[in-house]
């Protein structure tokens, strides 16, 4: 954990960007999936956007915060690149299924998860601690949506990734 | 009396974004290099109408297109030549300069060495994937001399381009490495150069997941410069020689005159810049 949030109020802050974060990249992965004709897991990312900016309002609310708080000068600290809740952008594959997509967004919300339970652990002041163990209790329960989402949705083939007209012919 | 002042508001970084979606591959590094580039201009605050993004050919010099700057789509390879002549005759616009390894090392190979000479004020992007992906996967200037495929049977065995200590060499006066999988370091790089007065290069690992899926590992073997930013040439061309070539951050930033210090000021009539010819 690189920075620890002293206050309530840089926690939650925090909290919002990580949501914040993750809209962003899954209105990236919408995007992209539209432009590729991928419209099923286009949807799914675009739903998966909508949630997370659902959650990012609800921390504003909580908060009373009319505008999202500026980030501290040298940015927020996350054990890496990018906020836990965030995919890599190299995760996906243009032909790739709801299951995939899917299977992203449970890391997510466990990295999620991890991250704040972490914070719980390490923070210094009891509000802290006490939002902390909160974020964290949401965060299982997505994790355990995903996971009745996932039940719902067919394990792809194993050749998924198959393309009759490839884009590559080097291989 | 004075008019009442509205305050301005603060530019997010969607408001550099254009409505036009990218084409890139689903899970392509330029992705978030977009992204860097417009969460930059935020931290800047510089106004759209004054910034122009100049771009050659490649997947990567699609951007223009995909922010709400004023954009220019070039030639191939020749980015470089026609954003100098951009800066020297708009000196207040705040040029970005982006493309992909074969466009800035190859085709515009020679353009790129003599960009850095001059130290002219503008920032280089370049979306470094070690391929030509627009045009299927033939290998670039950077590819690794043994990269096995069927373009290049074995590998071509040609050294790879070394841009940095290039751009060291040829005189640049900031330069630094970045990773497209860290959208908000490379930010804050892409920042650090627009603020940099004079030739900013930065070259940014962006994974070609399409030809060059190996590049994913990228993101376990990246870190952050294990030293501080030098303002000594020699030393940083050594530290890139023998580093692993995954450190990012400003590796080097010296102070040297820019261009527009050591020129005399852009004639503003035509007759102004006939007397220059005058024998």
């Amino acid at each position: 954990m690189s920075t620890m949030p002293r206050t309530l109020e840089d926690f939650m802050a925090q909290a919002l960007a990580m949501e914040r974060e993750a809209v962003e990249r899954y209105t990236e992965f919408a995007d992209a999936m539209e432009m590729h004709n991928n419209r099923e897991v286009a949807t799914m990312f675009r739903t998966m956007a909508g949630y997370e900016g659902k959650h990012a309002e609800q921390i504003k609310a909580e908060m009373g915060w009319k505008e999202d708080p500026a980030p501290p000068a040298g940015g927020f600290g996350w054990p890496g690149f990018e906020a836990p809740e965030t995919v890599p952008i190299d995760e996906v594959h243009y032909l790739m299924q709801p299951w995939h997509a899917l299977q992203l967004a449970l890391g997510a919300e466990q990295r999620a998860e991890t991250f704040f339970g972490e914070l719980a652990k390490a923070a210094t002041t009891d509000s802290v601690r006490r939002a902390a163990l909160e974020l964290q209790a949401e965060e299982r329960e997505h994790v355990e949506l995903v996971r009745a989402w996932l039940a719902k949705v067919p394990t792809p083939d194993g050749d998924w990734a198959n393309d009759p007209d490839p884009p590559r012919y080097t291989d | 009396m004075n008019d009442p002042v509205t305050p301005m508001a603060v530019l997010t970084a969607a408001d550099y974004k254009s409505s036009y979606k990218p084409i890139w591959c689903p899970g392509c590094g330029d992705y978030t290099v977009l992204s860097s580039i417009t969460k930059a201009l935020a931290q800047l605050q510089l106004p759209p109408h004054e910034v122009a993004v100049v771009s050659g050919i490649g997947c990567s010099s699609r951007i223009p297109a995909y922010t709400n700057c004023y954009g220019f789509h070039g030639v191939h390879g020749r980015s470089l030549a026609a954003a100098t002549g951009l800066k020297v005759a708009r000196p207040d616009l705040t040029v970005l300069v982006t493309g992909g390894d074969g466009d800035g090392f190859s085709i515009g190979g020679n353009h790129f060495m003599h960009a850095c000479r001059r130290n002219v004020d503008m920032t280089y992007i370049v979306m470094d994937n070690h391929v030509y992906g627009m045009t299927k996967g033939q290998a670039s200037p950077t590819t690794e001399p043994d990269w096995d495929n069927k373009l290049s049977p074995g590998g071509t065995g040609i050294r790879s381009f070394h841009p940095l200590v290039i751009a060291l060499a040829a005189g640049a006066s900031f330069v630094a490495r970045a990773f497209a999988g860290d959208p908000n370091g490379t930010a804050n790089i892409i920042a650090q150069g627009i603020r940099h007065p004079g030739f900013a290069f930065i070259e940014v690992m962006s994974p070609c997941v399409t030809f060059r899926p190996e590049q994913r590992e990228w993101k376990q073997l990246v870190h952050t410069a294990p030293v501080e930013t030098t303002d000594d040439p020699a030393r940083a061309a050594r530290r890139i020689m023998t580093d692993d070539g995954m450190n990012i951050g400003v590796l080097y930033e010296g102070q040297r005159k820019t261009y527009a210090a050591r020129h005399s000021a852009v004639p503003q009539d035509l007759a102004d810049f006939e007397r220059e010819f005058e024998i």
